[in-house]
């Protein structure tokens, strides 16, 4: 069942269905909190980054379809026009899946490097749709992609935890 | 599993090819960006899927309302014995200026009666509070916790105790989404109260500022004119307090004056709103019309009589 490779292992860890619909679902929560004013500048884009973190570690379980249904859901309920999350999402997703194998082969600090390209192109194609159709860009929504790549690694560490198997006393 | 997760990615193995995919979801993405940016047709789906997440929205906003309920349950007594004073104070001087209001309004409307102006509507309110705001920096915009099924229609004006917060502008069944007069998309016509000048005040994308466009130069309008709806587009009801002129800037190079105001409404603080009823009755019919369809009822009534 497991591998002692050590860097590897994480990528491998399982991951059930329900574990991967339930962290979605924390991440849009977190997504739909009240969030108002420098905090809705800074807040990171949580369903972004649980997708990212997926695409790359879960690549044959998650992929741009998820991405999208997600981007719609997000869409309704920021009453923006459909479509304009689930483009930045799949775009993400995209990403996610061509730097799988990339990805894995750096430790955390510069994972975040290669999150924050991916998260600065989804931000750029929604401010991108955003200004096509209403012809201005509010610059601080990019902060949110400084954030949210300085929570990849909080968020990584955790769910790793979340995932580990707790039989062996040695895991951890 | 742990096998399969190991293999290289072969997406040709697992049906279309990631760029396939990401093509096709791009097209339908752009696809529905624009229906929905042009048409009206995806309004229907957008209800179902609103009904769908409501409650998990009402989730997220619990727990602000469950630190507010907790805060106001442990507030002190005398905290509450001033508030009621303070509010007592307020009642008798808010019901002393209502009853001037009230010989006022006869008298206006005696004035109006005998000038034979049209009489003023009345109009009819529901309290609303705030559900939850937008999360779109984009935006300015909030939910309130009324929707269609308390008769709320889009087009309504939202105000609170100070002015004009903005406009309903899309109904669900128990909520409905206001475009406050700051958001970049929102125009309201005003009157300044000074002069009468009338005007269009534009949102400026800055949660406390708004923008009096495409006003000449040597326009009338100094720092410190208050601003209140003109209820020339039959949406917002007259004579609401807007906003208030804090910035005038006349470069003589430019062919308008940039002129900033603040909205005098709390559209960032209050929780609870009102909805103003603005849709008037429509007007009667003239004499002459009235008549004929009068006659027209008299003529199928004996028609029906005759056989």
């Amino acid at each position: 069942m497991r591998f002692d490779m050590a860097r590897d292992r994480e990528f491998l860890l399982p991951a059930g269905r329900v574990f991967i619909v339930l962290s979605f679902v924390a991440a849009v929560l977190l997504e739909w909190l009240p969030w108002r004013g420098w905090a809705l500048a800074l807040r990171p884009d949580f369903v972004g980054l649980i997708l990212l973190y997926w695409c790359t570690h879960k690549p044959h379980r998650v992929g741009i379809g998820i991405g999208w249904v997600l981007g719609i859901l997000v869409d309704v309920a920021d009453s923006s026009l459909f479509g304009q999350h689930a483009l930045a999402y799949s775009v993400l997703a995209f990403g996610g899946l061509t730097l799988n194998r990339r990805v894995q082969m750096f430790n955390l600090r510069e994972q975040s490097v290669h999150v924050f390209a991916l998260l600065l192109l989804s931000y750029s194609v929604y401010a991108i749709v955003h200004w096509q159709v209403r012809g201005y860009v509010a610059w601080e929504y990019f902060l949110g992609v400084v954030t949210s790549a300085l929570l990849w690694t909080p968020l990584t560490l955790l769910l790793q935890t979340l995932r580990r198997p707790r039989r062996n006393p040695n895991e951890l | 599993m742990t096998l399969e997760d190991t293999r290289t990615l072969r997406f040709f193995n697992r049906g279309p090819s990631g760029w396939a995919r990401l093509v096709f979801f791009s097209v339908l993405s752009l696809l529905l960006l624009f229906v929905d940016a042009r048409y009206q047709y995806l309004e229907s789906t957008r209800q179902v899927i609103a009904v769908i997440i409501y409650p998990f929205q009402r989730l997220t906003a619990l727990p602000g309302e469950m630190v507010g309920g907790i805060n106001s349950y442990f507030s002190l007594q005398h905290h509450l014995l001033a508030d009621n004073a303070q509010l007592h104070l307020q009642h008798d001087a808010d019901a002393a200026q209502l009853q001037q209001l009230r010989t006022l309004q006869a008298e206006n409307n005696q004035l109006r009666a005998l000038l034979e102006v049209k009489q003023r509507e009345n109009y009819t309110m529901q309290a609303a509070q705030i559900a939850y705001v937008e999360r779109d920096i984009f935006k300015r915009k909030l939910f309130v916790n009324k929707g269609a099924l308390a008769d709320v229609q889009a087009g309504q004006a939202v105000i609170d105790n100070a002015g004009v917060v903005g406009q309903v502008t899309r109904v669900y069944p128990w909520l409905s989404e206001v475009t406050l007069v700051t958001d970049k998309d929102n125009a309201v016509p005003i009157q300044i109260v000074r002069n009468g000048l009338r005007a269009v005040v534009f949102g400026s994308g800055n949660i406390s500022e708004l923008e009096l466009r495409y006003q000449p130069i040597n326009a009338d309008i100094e720092i410190g004119d208050e601003l209140v709806t003109s209820g020339m587009d039959g949406t917002y009801p007259p004579s609401l307090p807007v906003g208030k002129v804090v910035k005038i800037e006349r470069d003589p190079a430019y062919p308008f004056a940039h002129i900033v105001c603040v909205p005098l409404a709390g559209v960032d603080r209050h929780r609870a709103l009102l909805i103003v009823s603005s849709v008037p009755p429509p007007p009667e019919l003239p004499p002459s019309e009235a008549e004929a369809k009068e006659s027209q009822h008299v003529n199928k009534a004996a028609k029906k009589v005759k056989p």
